[in-house]
């Protein structure tokens, strides 16, 4: 099969100045299947990313690429560049857990682990070998904090994480993210298993990150992708459509299989 | 109407079937209770057998079971779970990966009396042993061994991906998830499979038969190489080798009786152990 090198002109109406990662050429393997082609895209810095498609278009893969957390999938195979902070991510060499501290990341499903509150958000500094109650505890508050959970949580800090709300756990899901300070967020569907209310505090939380970290969404719900993001890439069949400043990319698309998507002739 | 009768009919055979386990469980509790509940005594318990073994308790035998439970559990346990993350976790296909699962399958499928013969080849003689409590346990462990990796494997499985993925997001390195979130997010389950395991184990005569057990021992044993009794192989030579074997009916029964008690117990242990993990469980 050939590969087909997304045209650079994509990228250029994205802000230009020091992008977060630099995807250049990203095709990515199941066995033999191809599931994404040849993705080249800028992601900028302290902003809010979306990409959006239809379920199989290989946005969530995508976002596992970002900080490899693909690796775990047997016979799973990235070609291609991404760089981030002068490192290609995509280099075997790269130390893992460095990168993922760098890059966060929340998923579709709430997954707090089976501890107490304080201790799902402490896991992360722990792990990197942070000691010490008080330390800790200033770290926990204040990603609690970033996380708009702390009010909600402050008094029950030692109850398991499962006596929280499904809302309530995807932000703990976001603090524990945050509580190891990554540059960057990625959020695959966070908001897909939440009642509108709980998805319209995450969503509005998404806007407030955005101006200390750089935010990757992937969503399948377009009003989601127009409410929160600043930049919107559309995926279809692992290809790269589009990719545009979300409004732009909303009205007035340049391609005909955006504009199809977005008037809902295919989902 | 013609299926619905033989919807009636399957249904009570299938009924029947499921209370015959009961039915047969009942019998067998039953009988010892009534055959053996005579003989237990304090005395039964804290003596030492007398007079040929016609008269006094099973102390010894009641110890000796009590250290080769002990010791297996120290050798099976760590040894079975550390196989089972290797299998669950690190494993990545391979025939490396069929080769221990098909050996696993194999060894759960040899008869015990085997084992005690390979312990007696083996630990006993080759290693030169003896005939020892560390013989015993080290056979008895052969014997847990399966049974302990393939409940360890299961319990470990049954964590959910979303933990691992959430743990590795964060910078985990493998180890690092494995024991701080799926171990202890597996360990009832472990527990639970490694009490049955230990249990089954407790109740074997052919694995001590050459391995560990002695058929009267004067004193409680005092070091790992010291012979033991033990209550299974104690029962079995109380009703088939001793002198006055038709004397100890009661003594037999008693003895019979304390070991299945014993053995219930830990499934009993297991079983709540189960139902607590199952009640705290919420993912």
């Amino acid at each position: 099969m050939v590969t087909k090198t997304r045209p650079v002109e994509v990228n250029q109406r994205i802000e230009a100045e020091a992008p977060a990662f630099r995807v250049r050429n990203l095709s990515f393997f199941y066995g033999r299947e191809k599931v994404l082609k040849g993705i080249t895209m800028d992601i900028p810095r302290h902003r809010v990313t979306a990409i959006m498609g239809p379920s199989g278009c290989g946005k969530s893969t995508f976002l596992r690429v970002l900080n490899r957390l693909y690796e775990r999938i047997p016979g799973a195979k990235a070609t291609g560049e991404v760089w981030l902070d002068g490192e290609n991510i995509l280099d075997p060499r790269l130390d893992v857990v460095a990168l993922r501290r760098k890059v966060g990341m929340v998923f579709q499903k709430p997954n707090p682990f089976p501890k107490s509150i304080f201790d799902n958000v402490a896991y992360g500094p722990r792990i990197h070998g942070v000691r010490g109650r008080r330390k800790l505890s200033f770290i926990v508050e204040r990603a609690l904090r970033q996380a708009a959970l702390w009010d909600e949580v402050k008094d029950k800090l030692k109850r398991s994480a499962f006596d929280l709300s499904g809302g309530q756990q995807q932000r703990l899901c976001i603090a524990r993210a945050l509580a190891v300070e990554p540059q960057v967020l990625l959020m695959d569907e966070p908001t897909s298993a939440l009642d509108p209310a709980a998805t319209a505090k995450i969503e509005e939380l998404v806007r407030t990150l955005s101006q200390g970290f750089t935010v990757v969404i992937v969503t399948h719900n377009l009003q989601q992708a127009a409410r929160v993001s600043h930049h919107t890439a559309f995926l279809l069949s692992g290809e790269l459509v589009e990719y545009a400043p979300t409004e732009e990319l909303f009205t007035r698309p340049k391609d005909p299989r955006t504009e199809d998507y977005l008037t809902g002739r295919f989902s | 109407m013609r299926r619905r009768h033989w919807e009636g009919l399957g249904y009570v055979l299938l009924s029947l079937s499921a209370g015959a386990v009961l039915l047969v469980l009942g019998a067998v509790v039953l009988f010892l209770l009534v055959q053996g509940a005579p003989a237990l005594s304090w005395e039964f318990f804290t003596s030492f057998p007398r007079r040929g073994m016609t008269q006094g308790g099973i102390l010894p035998a009641l110890v000796g079971t009590g250290y080769l439970m002990a010791g297996t559990v120290v050798i099976s346990v760590p040894l079975g779970v550390g196989a089972a993350v290797w299998l669950s976790e690190y494993a990545r296909g391979g025939r490396w990966l069929r080769a221990v699962r098909v050996g696993v399958n194999a060894l759960a499928g040899v008869p015990s009396i085997v084992f005690g013969l390979f312990g007696l080849a083996f630990f006993v003689k080759a290693m030169g042993l003896g005939v020892s409590l560390l013989s015993g346990v080290l056979t008895l462990s052969l014997l847990a061994l399966p049974v302990v990796i393939r409940a360890a494997e299961e319990a470990l499985r049954a964590v959910p991906e979303e933990f691992r993925e959430g743990a590795y997001a964060l910078g985990a390195t493998p180890w690092q998830a494995i024991h701080t979130v799926v171990l202890p997010a597996a360990l009832p389950g472990i527990l639970t499979g490694a009490i049955l395991a230990v249990g089954r184990a407790a109740g074997e005569t052919a694995p001590i038969m050459f391995t560990a057990a002695a058929y009267y021992t004067p004193r409680l044993p005092r070091s790992p190489l010291d012979e033991v009794m033990a209550l299974p192989y104690h029962l079995y030579v109380m009703a088939t080798e001793s002198t006055f074997f038709w004397k100890t009916r009661h003594l037999q029964y008693g003895t019979a009786l304390a070991l299945l008690v014993l053995v219930l117990s830990f499934y009993l242990i297991a079983g709540l152990l189960r139902a607590r993990a199952r009640r705290r469980k919420r993912w």
